[in-house]
């Protein structure tokens, strides 16, 4: 059977990632527009992954898939599988949450009775049904801890883990021997309250982390991977980890360079912003050498591939950031710094309770059972969700935002923040030419509708920033005929019979523009500038309203940068190189300063990963993206002074949840010392005491809101 | 008495099948996609996403 010839093509699957998609129309879309193709069996869209998984005849190839969406206006690629997102951290933790909570529900119903007044053999039975219900979930569902626990006592460490598991072994051990003596309380509804609530936290801890790196790998996996290489009279497409010393690209206008070279023909302006911090453009010719992230402004060129994969500009940056991020991985975490306080606080006075019982000669069997009430009662349910549920809220309330946070730890490091340097390039600036809104202003209603219509035919940095600035001041594109763009003199085209272009200027003039050349009517010069981000100085004036001193910190020349510090009232360090940025801030953190670092390029890379907290704006490079702890997708700056204020926000709520934690268990220790505790009172406590820090966390859904004027 | 030992085994029957349930819904990739199951709802088109078309020989 297995040796018989194939009755149809061969299928194969292909994953694309598709970082555009958010919605419910965007998923119908894609769908619908990739099982249009002939060819394609299915089509089915994982929206948290941002992938949409596709099952094809052999035939039809990747560049097909990707162009079937481009022509709907979805950029997508190939998922490259070294960079596939790692096992989801929730998914091993939902079944054993399920198993507690249903042992935990039918448990409770039959305490219920018994704590009604069932007495006698009823009670002995409810008792049995409990324990038979109960043993297996507790192993089931506590494997987690156990296992955990286990490993750190290996070690000889201790966690949060350790005084769980124990106290859950002995409280189910404790409620079994009960149960077959006829005994009066058993503990199994505490035990998998305790459960319930602790892997209620962990999982969503583990969401958190899963959701924020989804949408971080959608980010990561954005940077064109590839080049267009010229072969013997064909250009295909090549993955950048393909590339080889010698292949020749053919790099298009507003392309990005995937590896480093030198110009074989051509001649080009290249933006380096990306990897110097530089805004002007440098102009490019035969010989010269070109660095892989710097994007193509004007005209296609050919580019001799000198070096690929680790030899590049972007490895060695690569290699400064490793060791920069060094000191980070240090950072423990609150939750772990409050659980090597809490065990052996609560293993101590468990132990002197049960001594004390012992000295006041209450027997070893009813001395154990108080010691274990007060193992109980001191659960660290609410210690356990006091950090997970603020940071969960918090981080929900910053993504509707457009601010994603890569794990909880960086909202802790967030909030102590009292210094920002600030890249200028692509972080205070957008990063890309923008064009002059006055000269656009200026310009007559059908000389708007024709050069948006210019515009929206070129691939051009310049033309593609006027098409989204006329789209955003709702001019409508004029009817034009015989388009063609020529590389490098821009656009033509007829409009009403006249001749009409968007061409570049023919005189020399400061910075970038473009002219719109209608027959019969003046030349218009547009103006294009990196500009400000919008709220930029709000931004500003928000950090220093809560005590961080912003400056900047630029790899542009001194000129450019001194003009945004005086437009921003920063001071500014102009001209540095990665190293440069990286000294600047061990030198504020060897002051006692705890820094924040927000920028972009690959220049940033080192100083994103030194910096105890760092933001990096969503059209960053890769390296940038994820080395920053916070990625924002929104133009305005106020997303800065937004996770700052969130995280402190954070930190109170979690300071908060602690305290009441840490209350509760003043209250409740001393009764389950004097051995009045009952597993009804127990049950109780311990639901309040996680509601209330459930409650108190919920706050922080309104955190990320500007601070009232 | 009686009574109960009716009702227990059926409140627990009740319960297992939803655990069983939920299990089998781990087990088929349902939980893989949240937000795209939040979102599927709302897809408002006739014609339903592309299944296996028709073989060609």
């Amino acid at each position: 059977m297995a040796s018989a010839a194939p009755m149809t093509q061969s299928h194969e699957t292909t994953t694309l990632v598709v970082p555009g998609m958010h919605c419910a129309s965007c998923m119908g879309k894609v769908e619908r527009a990739l099982g249009a193709l002939p060819g394609v069996q299915s089509a089915r869209v994982n929206l948290t992954a941002r992938q949409v998984n596709v099952a094809h005849d052999a035939g039809l190839g990747v560049p097909e898939l990707v162009g079937a969406l481009s022509a709907i206006g979805f950029p997508s690629q190939p998922r490259v599988e070294e960079l596939a997102p790692p096992p989801s951290a929730v998914k091993p933790l939902l079944a054993p949450l399920a198993v507690a909570g249903f042992a935990c529900m039918n448990v409770m119903l039959l305490s219920v009775s018994i704590w009604s007044g069932a007495e006698g053999s009823t009670r002995d039975l409810f008792h049995l049904l409990s324990a038979a219900i109960g043993i297996p979930a507790i192993l089931y569902a506590g494997r987690v801890f156990f296992a955990s626990a286990w490993a750190a006592l290996r070690h000889g460490r201790t966690n949060m883990d350790v005084p769980i598991s124990i106290g859950v072994i002995l409280a189910t051990g404790l409620s079994l021997y009960e149960t077959l003596t006829h005994g009066q309380e058993a503990w199994f509804d505490g035990t998998l309250m305790l459960l319930l609530f602790l892997l209620a936290g962990r999982v969503l801890d583990a969401m958190m982390r899963d959701r924020a790196r989804a949408g971080v790998d959608a980010l990561l996996r954005q940077a064109a991977p590839g080049a267009m290489v010229v072969g013997k009279g064909a250009v295909d497409w090549v993955p950048a980890r393909d590339l080889l010393p010698g292949m020749v690209m053919r790099v298009a206008s507003g392309e990005r360079l995937a590896a480093d070279g030198e110009i074989v023909s051509g001649a080009s302006r290249f933006d380096r912003s990306l990897l110097t911090g530089e805004s002007a453009a440098v102009p490019v010719a035969q010989g010269d050498a070109v660095h892989a992230g710097m994007l193509n402004m004007d005209a296609p060129v050919d580019v001799r591939v000198t070096a690929a994969g680790s030899d590049t500009t972007l490895a060695e940056i690569a290699r400064t950031m490793e060791a920069a991020g060094q000191h980070r991985s240090a950072y423990v975490r609150i939750a772990d710094r409050a659980s090597r306080l809490y065990a052996p606080a609560v293993h101590t006075l468990a132990a002197l309770t049960f001594i004390g019982w012992m000295v006041a000669g209450a027997g070893a069997y009813a001395s154990l059972k108080i010691a274990i009430a007060v193992l109980i009662i001191t659960c660290p349910c609410a210690l356990g969700l006091a950090v997970p549920v603020a940071q969960v809220v918090a981080a929900g309330a910053l993504m509707r935002r457009g601010i994603m946070v890569k794990d909880g730890s960086a909202m802790e490091r967030m909030a102590r923040i009292d210094r920002a340097l600030l890249d200028k390039t692509g972080t205070l600036t957008l990063g890309r030419p923008t064009p002059d809104p006055q000269a656009l202003a200026a310009l007559p209603a059908d000389a708007a509708q024709v050069a948006l219509a210019l515009a929206s035919h070129s691939r051009h940095p310049l033309s593609r920033s006027l098409v989204e600035a006329m789209g955003a001041m709702g001019v409508l594109a004029a009817e034009l005929t015989q388009v063609e763009e020529v590389p490098g003199h821009g656009v033509h085209a007829l409009w009403q019979g006249r001749r009409v272009a968007l061409r570049r200027p023919d005189t020399a003039v400061g910075g970038m523009a473009s002219v719109l050349d209608i027959e019969g009517q003046p030349l218009r010069l547009i103006l294009f500038a990196d500009r400000l981000r919008p709220d930029a100085n709000q931004a500003l004036d928000w950090m220093r309203a809560m005590g961080v001193e912003p400056s900047i910190l630029s790899g542009d020349a001194m000129a450019a940068v001194a003009e945004v510090a005086r437009a921003t009232h920063m001071t500014a360090q102009g001209h540095a190189s990665p190293v440069d940025k990286l000294e600047a801030i061990q030198r504020l953190q060897g002051a006692g300063h705890h820094v924040l670092m927000a920028g972009d390029g690959l220049n940033d890379g080192p100083a994103l990963a030194a910096a105890h907290a760092s933001i990096a704006p969503g059209t960053a490079s890769d390296v940038g993206r994820q080395a920053a702890d916070f990625v924002f997708l929104s133009d305005s700056l106020l997303a800065i002074p937004r996770a700052m204020a969130t995280s402190r926000a954070t930190m109170r709520v979690v300071r908060q949840n602690f305290g009441l934690a840490i209350g509760y268990n003043v209250l409740a220790v001393p009764l389950a010392m004097a051995g009045m505790v009952t597993p009804l009172i127990a049950a109780v406590a311990m639901s309040t005491s996680s509601l209330i820090v459930i409650g108190n966390s919920l706050r922080l859904a309104m955190a990320a809101r500007e601070p009232k004027a | 008495m009686t009574g109960l030992a009716f009702l227990i085994p059926v409140a627990l029957l009740m319960g297992l099948t939803g655990l069983v349930a939920f299990f089998w819904s781990l087990r088929n990739g349902q939980f893989e996609d949240l937000d795209g199951a939040a979102a599927r709802i709302l897809i408002d088109d006739e014609e339903l996403p592309v299944e296996t078309k028709g073989e060609r020989g």
